[in-house]
């Protein structure tokens, strides 16, 4: 039987600070197109972890291999969207979108194109001359989406994007987001302390444990999309997440 | 009432000042204080008279054009060199270590107690006003560069690196835009200094220009020359500080201060 090669590979990840152990020999596999979803206690290290998966930290010892080989932002495809707002003051939406595009010298017919396309997904198409300064919070995190998408990435990294939105605003861009993820069939990896966000969007659930960090289980989630949050199955598997999470 | 609206901060200004010359007229009509200091009327009169009549040598048109003048070259060396320095201290530690303690040193020394010095460096032509100048400007610019550098948002950063940016692409799209509204603010207030030290500058052997004009009215007892002086000096530097926030307005239209 044959095996497709995972997306992404991790290697007895270990991050150690001084003294202090923040990730404790991970081992896991994320497989292409796979929207995984990775929840844990608060402050069990969920964002050190993404911080080395990027090599913005650089791991203690382990290895994370994509497409088979190390890592490396600046070689592979990958974005990132953050807790944080992270778009750029000075550029306009649609020069922002077409950030991450013009970094990686994507010629430019191509370029324009992704970036036609990326607005109208995120409905951002009437503001591209504007200003993040101009705009409001959820428009702030479309443009991050769009920008993250736009250059068509092998691997996406979501840090509690959708963590300081109202609750109707998450609900409307996490739809947005599954529809961009089946659109474009990129792996996402996506951490959150939000388990009924996680048992929405993901096809599996990795569960950390308090610090030092590491695997607890991963959880395959079954439930057909779209999701309906009061529905039986839903609120069983999200009890179900939420009891893993509590006796560590 | 809606012109008013519109245009509240002209009018307001306009009443505003309308007012204080009023009060100057006054005063020197009706107290002592005009037998030592010519009225508004006297002052604004001799001002744009001036511009055909020429005082000393030259007309006010020139005496404006010669002071922008030995503003401008060493301001523009000012904010070449203060940017550059700027850059070099907030990106490179060992710079920051380096030229730091000078900075520190120098910039409280102000710009008239180098007079003695400028003239022995320079002589008393042109480059010891310009070096006056000079000192009046870097390092304003110097130390705003240096804050904007320090200023760039480690999100952003991380943005960056994350679609792939390497060091070069990270000064240039992250660094630089994000240290520009802080040059601008620099470059504001150096001009603001800059045009003020031409008085210092010309108080070194000069025979025109609008600081000159000031000196020399002192020389020789006229006030209404020294006045003249002032308002050439006043109404020049709102010309070019508004000018500079236009400009700043057009390179820098994300930021509130530009707008």
């Amino acid at each position: 039987m044959e095996k497709k090669e995972p997306k992404v590979v991790v290697n007895h990840l270990t991050k150690k600070f001084g003294d202090l152990l923040v990730l404790d020999d991970l081992n896991f596999e994320v497989q292409e197109g796979e929207f995984l979803c990775i929840v844990g206690p608060t402050g069990c290290g969920k964002t050190t972890f993404l911080n080395s998966l990027t090599r913005l930290y650089e791991p203690t010892a382990g290895e994370i291999l994509v497409n088979g080989i190390p890592v490396d932002p600046k070689k592979q495809n990958i974005s990132y969207i953050f807790q944080e707002y992270s778009s750029f003051p000075w550029l306009t939406v649609e020069q922002n979108v077409r950030f991450g595009l013009e970094i990686k010298r994507v010629p430019k017919e191509e370029a324009d194109a992704s970036v036609e396309e990326m607005l109208d997904i995120v409905g951002l198409t009437k503001f591209r001359s504007y200003y993040p300064s101009q705009l409001s919070i959820s428009m702030l995190q479309r443009v991050a989406i769009a920008r993250a998408f736009a250059t068509k990435p092998e691997l996406l990294l979501m840090d509690e994007p959708y963590g300081q939105l109202d609750i109707d605003l998450r609900f409307k861009l996490e739809d947005e987001l599954l529809k961009l993820w089946k659109k474009t069939g990129t792996t996402v990896l996506f951490i959150t302390h939000n388990i009924e966000e996680a048992v929405y969007l993901s096809q599996n659930i990795m569960v950390l444990t308090n610090k030092p960090t590491s695997v607890k289980t991963v959880l395959h989630n079954p439930l057909p999309l779209p999701r309906d949050v009061m529905s039986q199955e839903f609120v069983n598997l999200r009890n179900q997440v939420t009891d893993l999470i509590k006796w560590w | 009432m809606r012109a008013y609206e519109k245009n509240k901060r002209l009018i307001l200004g306009a009443v505003g000042i309308f007012i204080f010359l009023c009060i100057w007229y006054a005063a020197t009509k009706l107290t002592s204080l005009g037998k030592v200091m010519p009225d508004p009327v006297t002052v604004f009169g001799g001002f744009f008279k001036a511009f055909i009549e020429p005082i000393g040598t030259k007309t006010m048109t020139m005496h404006i054009l010669i002071s922008l003048r030995r503003m401008l070259i060493p301001y523009v060396f000012g904010g070449f060199f203060g940017v550059l320095v700027g850059v070099l201290m907030g990106w490179y530690k060992v710079a920051d270590a380096i030229f730091m303690p000078y900075i520190q040193m120098l910039r409280p020394i102000p710009p008239i107690a180098w007079i003695p010095l400028s003239i022995i460096w320079f002589g008393f032509d042109e480059g010891s006003k310009y070096f006056l100048i000079f000192l009046a400007c870097f390092f304003t610019i110097a130390l705003t560069t240096y804050n904007g550098v320090h200023s760039v948002d480690e999100t952003l950063v991380r943005a960056s690196k994350m679609l792939g940016a390497n060091d070069r692409q990270l000064f240039l799209t992250i660094v630089l835009p994000t240290t520009v509204p802080y040059i601008f603010s620099g470059l504001q207030v150096a001009l603001g200094s800059a045009w003020a030290t031409i008085v210092a500058a010309e108080m070194i052997r000069s025979s025109e220009g609008v600081g000159w004009l000031i000196v020399r009215g002192q020389d020789v007892g006229n006030m209404t020359q020294i006045m003249i002086g002032i308002v050439a000096i006043a109404l020049t530097g709102l010309l070019i500080t508004t000018l500079m926030r236009v400009l700043e307005s057009k390179l820098c239209a994300w930021t509130v201060r530009g707008k």
